[in-house]
């Protein structure tokens, strides 16, 4: 298993975000959660990268494993493990540089390779986040002159030019207009072959449409997780059904 | 219509007061460039003072004035950046931020007098700097440090959290996060704190009166434990205790004419920075 997470409870103070979750997520899969607003998907998320460490007056309970290892251990160095996690957050959020210093930022930061090295790496990162052929004449120009959809591309490339082998995207598409959303829903298929992805969103059919596996999060516990197409098709638990026909939530 | 007519008269209110403003601001320029315009020449701006200061020109004061601003902005601009950075990057929202926060705050609340007082006993004589271009420098960046800091922080602030965390995921360090990120786009703003703390620094002269302002002292400083003379202290003497205040009030008026023009320059210099650097770090 890539990722296991094994009896996590978390905390924002006196408020319990996540309550005895459970989960493991297998390489080279897309696993999506689901689930009402504030109902921990994003928390959940954060775990996986120590995203929430940024956050004061956290807490955290049980265990975090990638790739066999807890990644909670004092040993371990959290700038390494980000490398190692990439992450694309809902709104993009590329840096006030040019588009290659973007796609760049990640190697220059982790001291990986020379100058060829980073440029060849650039270009196979833009190849990969289907953005290269939009932007192979401006590379020196400002990431703030593409649009919406192009920019949150340019951050899926700006994760992969660091080589993560997991790819956590928090609702990346509900900036987007449908056409940038079904080229990036066409991304996640591919990109699918060399990472494990784990996507938050609020679109059931996206969810349908790009996961393998889908958990369904309510009030901070996860309801249900299973094979998409178990889930959207023939759901163990109320709930469930009654939140992907569209009764709550 | 109630409404519109209300919403009316405080329009036409707001405009009256904001011409009155720059209405005042343009007539003191004016009646500063009418006195002072006659005696600006080639010799006023590069001989010494002469005959009791009713004669000759103020070099030496420029020269001073020019050293304290950069003395004081070499001293205040790397500590005040650094305090704010670490208060708004480092130390969290605890008790001891809060409890600096209120204390530069009050510092800044100071009269400059007083800094002058404790300029004078620190530097000059319990260091023994005599009063010199080191002793005004530190007193004077003393005084703009709170500035430097307040201004600084509000600038790293107005960085939407979104570019660091962004930066982090990538793997990047808190300090690389400041040093590639945070800090590029703040320096616009940075800049303009710098900019208000130059005028500061150049108008001073109560901080100056006792560390380091020389009477007259028509020659130029060799290092930076010597003695200067400085355009607002200079000012003030000419005007109030000079051998003929009458008979160099257009040299007052010359003096004036120069100091403001001083700060003009050094504000559009630093505004040109800003806009340079500005272009390069626009934000969405
Ligand atoms: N920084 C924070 N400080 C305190 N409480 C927080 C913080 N972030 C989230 N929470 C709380 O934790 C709960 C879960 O939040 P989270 O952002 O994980 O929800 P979510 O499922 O991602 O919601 P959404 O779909 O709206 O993004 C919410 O009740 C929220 O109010
Ligand atoms: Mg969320």
């Amino acid at each position: 298993m890539k990722i296991q997470a094994k009896n996590i409870d978390f905390y924002y103070g006196d408020f319990h975000a996540l309550k005895g979750i459970d989960m493991e997520i297998a390489q080279n899969t897309v696993t999506a959660f689901i689930g009402p607003s504030g109902c921990g998907k994003s928390t959940f998320l954060r775990l996986f990268n120590r995203m929430n460490d940024l956050i004061a007056d956290t807490h955290l309970t049980g265990e975090c494993l990638i790739d066999g290892k807890n990644i909670y251990q004092k040993s371990v160095d959290v700038d390494t493990l980000r490398k190692e996690v990439g992450m694309v957050f809902q709104k993009p959020n590329p840096f006030p540089k040019t588009i290659f210093e973007n796609v760049a930022y990640g190697l220059r930061v982790n001291d990986m390779g020379n100058r060829t090295f980073i440029e060849q790496r650039v270009e196979e990162s833009l190849k990969a986040a289907a953005l290269w052929d939009e932007v192979k004449d401006k590379l020196k120009k400002s990431a703030f002159e593409l649009s919406g959809g192009q920019q949150q591309r340019l951050c899926i490339a700006r994760a992969l030019a660091v080589s993560p082998s997991i790819l956590l995207m928090d609702e990346p598409a509900s900036a987007l207009d449908p056409i940038s959303t079904s080229k990036i829903e066409e991304l996640i298929y591919v990109l699918k072959e060399k990472y494990t992805i784990v996507i938050v969103t609020h679109n059931m059919q996206q969810a349908a449409r790009v996961s393998d596996k889908t958990g369904f999060f309510m009030l901070g516990e996860l309801v249900e997780f299973d094979d998409t197409k178990k889930i959207f098709l023939n759901p163990e638990k109320e709930q469930t059904q009654n939140y992907i026909t569209g009764r709550f939530g | 219509m109630n409404r519109r007519i209300k919403q009316r008269i405080f329009f036409t209110l707001f405009r009256i007061l904001g011409a009155l403003i720059l209405g005042i601001l343009l007539w003191i320029l004016g009646f500063i460039i009418y006195h002072g315009a006659g005696v600006i020449s080639w010799e006023f701006l590069t001989a010494a003072p002469e005959e009791g200061m009713s004669a000759g020109g103020i070099f030496p004061a420029i020269v001073g004035t020019l050293c304290l601003v950069v003395g004081s902005m070499a001293f205040a601009t790397p500590f005040g950046i650094m305090s704010a950075i670490y208060m708004n990057e480092y130390a969290g929202n605890g008790w001891i931020v809060k409890f600096i926060r209120v204390m530069t705050n009050n510092l800044s609340g100071i009269p400059s007098i007083v800094f002058g007082l404790f300029g004078m006993s620190l530097f000059v004589n319990t260091l023994h700097f005599g009063d010199s271009i080191i002793a005004g420098s530190l007193t004077l960046g003393l005084l703009i440090l709170p500035l430097i800091i307040r201004t600084t922080e509000e600038a790293l602030k107005a960085i939407p959290d979104s570019y660091r965390t962004g930066s982090y995921a990538l793997g990047a360090s808190k300090l690389q996060t400041i040093r590639r990120v945070v800090l590029p786009m703040a320096f616009p703003n940075i800049i303009t704190g710098l900019i208000l703390s130059i005028g500061r620094v150049s108008g001073e002269t109560a901080p100056i009166l006792f560390t380091v302002a020389a009477y007259f002292l028509p020659k130029l400083p060799s290092g930076i434990f010597d003695q200067v003379m400085a355009l607002p202290y200079h000012l003030y003497v000419i005007a109030t205790s000079g051998t003929d205040v009458e008979a160099s009030r257009p040299i007052a008026y010359g003096t004036a004419l120069v100091l403001i023009a001083i700060v003009l320059i050094m504000n559009l210099l630093a505004t040109a920075l800003r806009r340079y650097f500005g272009g390069k770090v626009k934000t969405n």
